[in-house]
């Protein structure tokens, strides 16, 4: 299939000219097919939120292109305006970009922006609401009586209104608690089902990434160290340790108990666990 | 980007002149803003700018850092440069334009006050860029001591400004940040009308606003529960002390200001 983003040898440099001047991405491609759930993953530092905001033409490359459909986001200005509202892109912490009087107004921002007027805006804002569970009551507060969690699923669903192809993720669950994590990713989940739309999604979380991604990219020291599958990434579990990364939790145990002679296979995920528990003692009760 | 602007901005190093007392290095900006507006000649002016060109030498920072500090001023420079230029009596006529003349003595006086102001400006820029924000208002509290005995809050005025010093480049990198986020929602802050662009500014500046609210409640709190209550009995960690290093400072500042002196009184 066609690539829908495409990264071609891809350099930044922060702060040229200044003792702070450093190398944020050193010559990273890669491409990004439609409908994939990639995880973005790798230590403070490594340029993983450089490298998303290269994506939308928030930050221009010191080098190299960043293809959206086969033609440069930097072409011209248009290219770049288009690349902000087809490529969407969820900050960090998003709740503190919110500014309105209203939860309605807040959403209803980045589609006004694209020119949505009318009965499409109020579908488009009514829509994204309903993604991120945001309730009709609700539309009419202002963000700022909102929870945390609330507060992160308003400033989510801004974004999704403009209906991206591509939705980037920075750190979606970072400091909610387990409820208000897994409520996020199962919205950015059916967002992806529904629109047949491609996630990108920033993680520290292992198990969250071995979950629900089924293509990691891992970020070291400014370049793209490695690129595959999931499962394929994770079988890489001693270089993953190097880079100072983690594996999923289930993972390492059963590691172990490869390590120990026991003769399972390699699982990221509980309910894999679960089945090789169940092959294993099945295989048991035959013998 | 908003975080290129080097105005005030500290530069990490460790050059004598990074380690020197930031309270010998305030004396010495004074002993250098006197010794400017002493000099009249030629003479003095050069000699100032060699004392300037060792200190930037030594402290290592780079020219193209304060060239770049210089920008925003330019206007101011070239208004001085204009006014003195044309509006200064004088005998010896170089060029006239209509009503407008120039003269010799006008051309001499704008060369001065431009340098002047230059001089002036790199002096003390090169205070902010090498001495941290804390070891300035440190220093500057120490100075001010005195002060104390006259009822003025020293310490806590010293405190306010060590604090707006700590979070400019905290709120710009929220700024930036948070323009970004807008911008990734299709916000422009480039184009449109005069109207538009201070409209487009709401969605930053309400999000800035109760983030910088946010923490500056966040830091009163961290203050109390490490039991801050003003500057009353408050011992410092790192005490400050004079040392050779700035003893010879001093010396050099001391003959540099002696030297105009001289050659002002000798009319050079």
């Amino acid at each position: 299939m066609k690539p829908i983003l495409e990264v071609r040898d891809l350099s930044y440099r922060y702060s040229i000219g200044t003792p702070f001047e450093h190398t944020a991405l050193d010559h990273v491609s890669f491409s990004v097919r439609p409908g994939e759930f990639i995880g973005v993953i790798g230590h403070t530092g490594s340029g993983k939120s450089t490298l998303m905001q290269q994506l939308n033409g928030l930050l221009k490359p010191t080098s190299g292109q960043v293809l959206l459909d086969g033609e440069d986001i930097w072409r011209d200005k248009t290219a770049t305006r288009q690349a902000r509202f087809r490529v969407g892109l969820v900050f960090q912490y998003p709740e503190y970009q919110l500014f309105e009087e209203t939860v309605y107004k807040d959403i209803s921002f980045g589609p006004k922006n694209m020119g949505i007027t009318g009965d499409e805006l109020d579908a488009r804002v009514r829509e994204a609401a309903g993604f991120v569970g945001i309730t009709e009551e609700q539309l009419q507060v202002s963000p700022f009586d909102l929870s945390g969690g609330q507060k992160r699923r308003v400033a989510i669903a801004g974004v999704i209104a403009m209906n991206p192809e591509v939705l980037i993720l920075d750190e979606p669950t970072a400091g909610l608690d387990p409820a208000g994590r897994e409520g996020i990713l199962k919205n950015i989940e059916s967002y992806r089902r529904t629109k047949n739309a491609t996630v990108m999604m920033v993680s520290h979380s292992m198990s969250d990434v071995a979950r629900i991604t089924d293509r990691l990219l891992v970020m070291c020291g400014s370049r793209l160290a490695m690129d595959g599958s999931t499962p394929e990434v994770f079988s890489h579990a001693s270089e993953l340790m190097e880079m100072g990364l983690n594996i999923p939790e289930v993972t390492q145990v059963f590691l172990k108990l490869q390590q120990m002679g026991i003769p399972v296979n390699s699982v990221y995920t509980i309910e894999q666990a679960v089945r090789e528990i169940r092959r294993l003692k099945g295989g048991e009760g035959n013998a | 980007m908003l975080k290129d602007i080097t105005l005030g901005q500290y530069f990490p190093g460790k050059s004598p002149i990074h380690r020197m007392d930031p309270r010998a290095k305030l004396i010495l900006l004074i002993v250098y803003i006197v010794a400017l507006f002493t000099a009249g000649g030629f003479l003095s002016y050069a000699l100032i700018v060699g004392f300037l060109g060792s200190v930037i030498y030594v402290s290592k920072i780079p020219l193209k850092s304060i060239v770049r500090g210089m920008k925003p001023l330019l206007v101011i420079l070239v208004f001085t440069g204009v006014l003195n230029l044309f509006f200064t009596e004088g005998q010896t006529v170089i060029l006239r334009i209509w009503k407008l003349t120039i003269t010799l003595e006008g051309l001499v006086r704008a060369i001065f006050m431009i340098s002047r102001i230059m001089l002036l400006i790199t002096g003390t820029f090169l205070l902010t860029y090498t001495t941290s924000p804390i070891a300035l208002t440190d220093g500057l509290e120490s100075l001010l001591g005195p002060l104390k005995k006259l009822r003025v809050p020293v310490h806590e005025l010293s405190m306010m400004m060590c604090i707006a010093l700590r979070f400019i480049p905290t709120l710009i990198e929220e700024t930036d940040k948070i323009m970004c986020a807008q911008k990734a929602r299709g916000a422009d802050f480039e184009t449109g009308s005069l109207k538009d662009r201070i409209k487009a500014m709401v969605p930053i500046l309400v999000p800035l606003f109760i983030s910088a609210f946010r923490r500056a409640d966040e830091l009163a709190t961290a203050m109390e529960c490490r039991c801050y209550q003003g500057g009353e009995g408050r011992t410092k960690m790192k005490q400050l002390r004079y040392t050779a290093l700035d003893a010879k400072a001093f010396v050099l500042g001391g003959v540099m200001l002696a030297a105009v002196i001289v050659l002002k009184t000798l009319g050079l």
